[in-house]
């Protein structure tokens, strides 16, 4: 935590204001110690290495995802065609594979991008509501991916390839590296860069931000390019670790999974403010509710249940107190 | 209505005010910002409760819960923002949630008859079966009306109704209001333009601070007495001094190519061929009452807004604005009016509001240097006395004249040449507005042009080295020297605007109110 948290604070000023603006992030990361006592005590060989490898691995596409959308929650927008960029990445990835690999991915990655840059420039220029050209997207997505696709599962075998989704570093698993990377590059931009000030600026009053000179049409165009480009990304180790590119199964209902992890991770869904820790954290309690679920052999919809109470309970936690 | 006081956490928005409204009489209600129009109108209409003081209407004594009593008993509010269905018809839009009925199912046929019997009443030209979407806004905000008239109402309430309609439209409107005036229906009419105020209504009620100040007849009360009356001045008394921080007069560096000059400035009926210039050192006053077109000019020189026709030079060169960063970029700065809409980022700490314009400045390759922001920020919050705990503090937990330093300090950092004021001192203590005021006038001393919109008036006298007068959307005046008094520019907001007058205004510097 202490390349996040409040490290940078300088001698002289309140580290408590610092602290207090980072409530909602140690809540979730209470939440996550909390979670990670009782697994310890409950569920025998839960500190195996093995299944914090495999919790790790299956929520990283989710925070890829969660990490882009929360800078868009950010500037006061959503993002629900993320699981249908993942399928258009992983499609024109698996076609154009025949002309080398990193031309693969260059080309996937860039046609993620440009549809996120898409939806963001239909909802500055047209002033269309970000849920409902999000929602177009989401629903002709996986169409187009189809398309691309031919309308059928298309397998391959391209060992370079398939390292993203099945490459090991030492134990650790490339796409828990990509994760990880992707995060702290991100925490960076939020924290050190101009283009960090203009989204929550943007979301925190864009009236304000406009008179102040932030071009706020072409960061919120930016914001959803970067969602793009991570959905992309998650697409494509999705579709490396499967060894084919599936279209209408890649990464189902991911959107509202990426939503649920940025809101217990502490952003609030008004915009103003990003949390990039907290939706790591909120990801990751997600999924080890699932796998504790699934390692004590209850029934898989019990995690459901428990998730959609976090949701709720985190969203009353911060709901905006009258100061 | 006799002694309604309403109390807002502690803030009296109205003080027992008394209101008396006659059948067939429009009556208007006028006051600057926070006199408590809105407030009265909703207590009239339901939508507060008071917290003291007694209504009748018709002799008898009422008190509303929601605007649903309210409408029953026959009051009636049409909004600025009108609030009807943009996708259903006319007739229903006029009888919604009271559809005739026949047979437990709408009567669509008689829906349709009786709103156009309505329609027609009030002489109006519109189709009881075309969706409302299709209308414009003026024939929206009269089935607006009309269905206050189907209501049976006696007393009709238009807020500011004028305020998006083009000329032909208003006509329109006096017609409408003229027959509801025949009918016996009381009229209360609030709108910001004088010349209205004298053409549809018979008597005005004035409000200032939340507090009644008198009611008059229209016939024979002098524009100029209804602005004092407003402003809470008295004639005779208009030349008191030292009210202020400001020194002695800019003259700034006269004969010299002015920095700045917007010329013809004009933007549908909000603004009227504004002509304004400043020269270096020198601040330029704006005055002028609530819609006359102040903050418009200011928005249109900062790119805010995009205007139909004008021209705006800085430093002689054409400036070609599209949003307000081109505007900043070109040296430009503007502290707007409303500081929680328009100016703070709540959320946000000092430190990131303060450096928030000046940001590609203080970066590198798009990276922030935390040393060059923590210098800026520190040199600006000792310059300004800007108090609080750190420069991590959340700005909304400031006071209103700490929050307005650090929008100012966002700005200074930028060494604009220009700057534009937009009630700089409005709601901050008298402390910290004694202290802008002294910075305002350093700042002008350094070489800065300044543009200080203000609707105190010793604030424009003691500050200004000429201040211009707008009215209706016209810059009606431009007052120099000696002839800048309270009492000249109350003259030029009230009477300012005779035809010949303006016309000659317009881009003539000489011309001047007496």
């Amino acid at each position: 935590m202490s390349a996040t948290g409040v490290a940078r604070t300088t001698a002289g000023q309140s580290r408590w204001s610092t602290i207090a603006d980072y409530a909602p992030t140690y809540g979730a990361f209470a939440a996550l110690i909390l979670l990670l006592v009782v697994d310890s005590l409950f569920i025998p060989n839960f500190f195996h290495p093995s299944n914090f490898r495999n919790i790790l691995l299956q929520v990283s596409p989710t925070v890829l995802v969660a990490v882009g959308m929360t800078l868009v929650i950010a500037t006061g927008g959503i993002d629900l065609s993320v699981g249908a960029v993942m399928a258009i990445a992983s499609a024109v990835a698996a076609t154009s594979l025949s002309g080398g690999t990193a031309l693969a991915i260059v080309l996937a990655l860039a046609v993620a991008t440009a549809a996120g840059a898409f939806n963001g420039a239909l909802i500055t220029g047209f002033r269309i509501q970000p849920i409902i050209v999000t929602l177009a997207l989401l629903i002709a997505g996986r169409g187009v991916a189809q398309v691309i696709n031919g309308g059928q599962l298309i397998p391959f075998s391209n060992p370079s390839f398939e390292y993203l989704g099945r490459g090991y570093v030492g134990p650790v698993p490339v796409q828990v590296i990509i994760m990880f990377v992707v995060v702290a590059a991100i925490v960076f931009v939020m924290r050190a860069t101009t283009f960090g000030r203009y989204v929550v600026a943007t979301g925190g009053n864009e009236a304000a931000a406009r008179l102040a000179g932030v071009k706020v049409h072409r960061t919120k165009i930016a914001v959803y390019a970067l969602s793009g480009l991570l959905a992309g990304i998650a697409g494509l180790i999705e579709t490396a670790r499967q060894g084919a590119s599936d279209a209408p199964n890649i990464g189902p209902n991911i959107e509202l999974d990426a939503i649920a992890a940025t809101v217990v991770g502490g952003t609030p869904l008004t915009g103003g403010r990003a949390t990039v820790i907290g939706t790591l954290i909120g990801a990751l309690i997600m999924q080890i509710i699932t796998t504790s679920i699934n390692m004590k052999g209850y029934e898989y919809s019990w995690s459901l249940v428990i998730k959609a109470a976090i949701i709720v309970i985190a969203v009353y936690i911060q709901r905006p107190r009258v100061a | 209505m006799e002694s309604i006081t309403k109390v807002f956490s502690g803030h009296v928005a109205l003080d027992n005010v008394n209101f008396q409204l006659e059948r067939g009489e429009v009556h208007s209600l006028v006051g600057e910002n926070g006199a408590g129009k809105s407030t009265l109108i909703k207590i009239m209409t339901g939508a507060y409760r008071r917290d003291d003081g007694r209504m009748w209407l018709e002799g008898r004594e009422v008190s509303f819960n929601t605007p649903e009593d309210a409408q029953a008993a026959g009051v009636v509010a049409v909004y600025q923002e009108v609030n009807l269905l943009m996708y259903r018809t006319v007739a229903e839009n006029i009888f919604l949630g009271r559809e005739p009925r026949r047979f437990g199912f709408i009567d669509w046929k008689r829906m349709n008859a009786d709103a156009g019997a309505i329609l027609n009443r009030l002489g109006l030209e519109i189709d009881a079966r075309a969706t409302l979407g299709s209308l414009n806004i003026a024939l929206r905000q009269m089935v607006a009306i009309a269905r206050g008239v189907s209501f049976g109402a006696k007393v009709v309430v238009l807020d500011e109704p004028t305020s998006s309609l083009t000329e032909r439209e208003v006509s329109l409107l006096y017609d409408v209001i003229r027959r509801l005036k025949a009918e016996g229906v009381g009229v209360v009419y609030i709108s910001h333009r004088f010349d209205e105020l004298y053409t549809v209504c018979d008597r005005v009620t004035i409000l200032r601070d939340g507090k009644f100040v008198a009611t008059r007849s229209l016939n024979g009360l002098e524009k100029i007495d209804l602005v004092c009356l407003m402003l809470g001045k008295q004639r005779d008394e208009l030349q008191k001094k030292g009210a202020t921080a400001f020194g002695e007069h800019h003259v700034g560096a006269q004969g010299s190519a002015p920095l700045l000059r917007a010329e013809n400035l004009t933007r549908g009926r909000k603004l009227n061929r504004v002509t304004v210039e400043a020269g270096r050192g020198e601040i330029v006053g704006m005055a002028g009452l609530l819609g006359s077109g102040r903050t418009e000019t200011a928005r249109a020189i900062f790119g805010a807004d995009a205007v139909d026709a004008g021209e705006i030079q800085l430093d002689g060169k054409r400036l070609r604005l599209r949003s307000p960063a081109d505007a900043i970029s070109a040296g430009l700065a503007f502290l707007s009016e409303d500081r929680k809409a328009e100016g703070i980022i709540p959320e946000l700490s000092v430190r990131e509001n303060l450096t928030l314009a000046a940001l590609p400045s203080l970066s590198s390759a798009g990276v922030v240097s935390r040393a060059k922001q923590d210098e800026v920020v520190g040199r600006f919050m000792n310059r300004l006395g800007i108090k609080a705990s750190s420069a991590e503090q959340k700005i909304r937990e400031l006071s209103g004249g700490n929050q307005q330093k650090v929008l100012l300090a966002r700005w200074l950092c930028k060494n604009p040449k220009f700057l534009i004021l937009d009630e700089p001192t409005r709601g901050i203590d008298i402390g910290a507005k004694g202290e802008i005021q002294s910075l305002i006038n350093e700042l002008a001393e350094s070489g800065l042009g300044v543009l200080m919109i203000s609707s105190e008036l010793e604030e424009l006298v003691e500050g200004s080295s000429r201040v211009v007068v707008m009215r209706d959307g016209q810059a009606v005046a431009e007052l120099r020297g000696v002839d800048i008094s309270q009492d000249n520019i109350i003259h030029a907001m009230a009477e300012g605007g005779s035809p010949g007058v303006v016309q000659q205004k317009v881009g003539n510097e000489d011309a001047r109110v007496e």
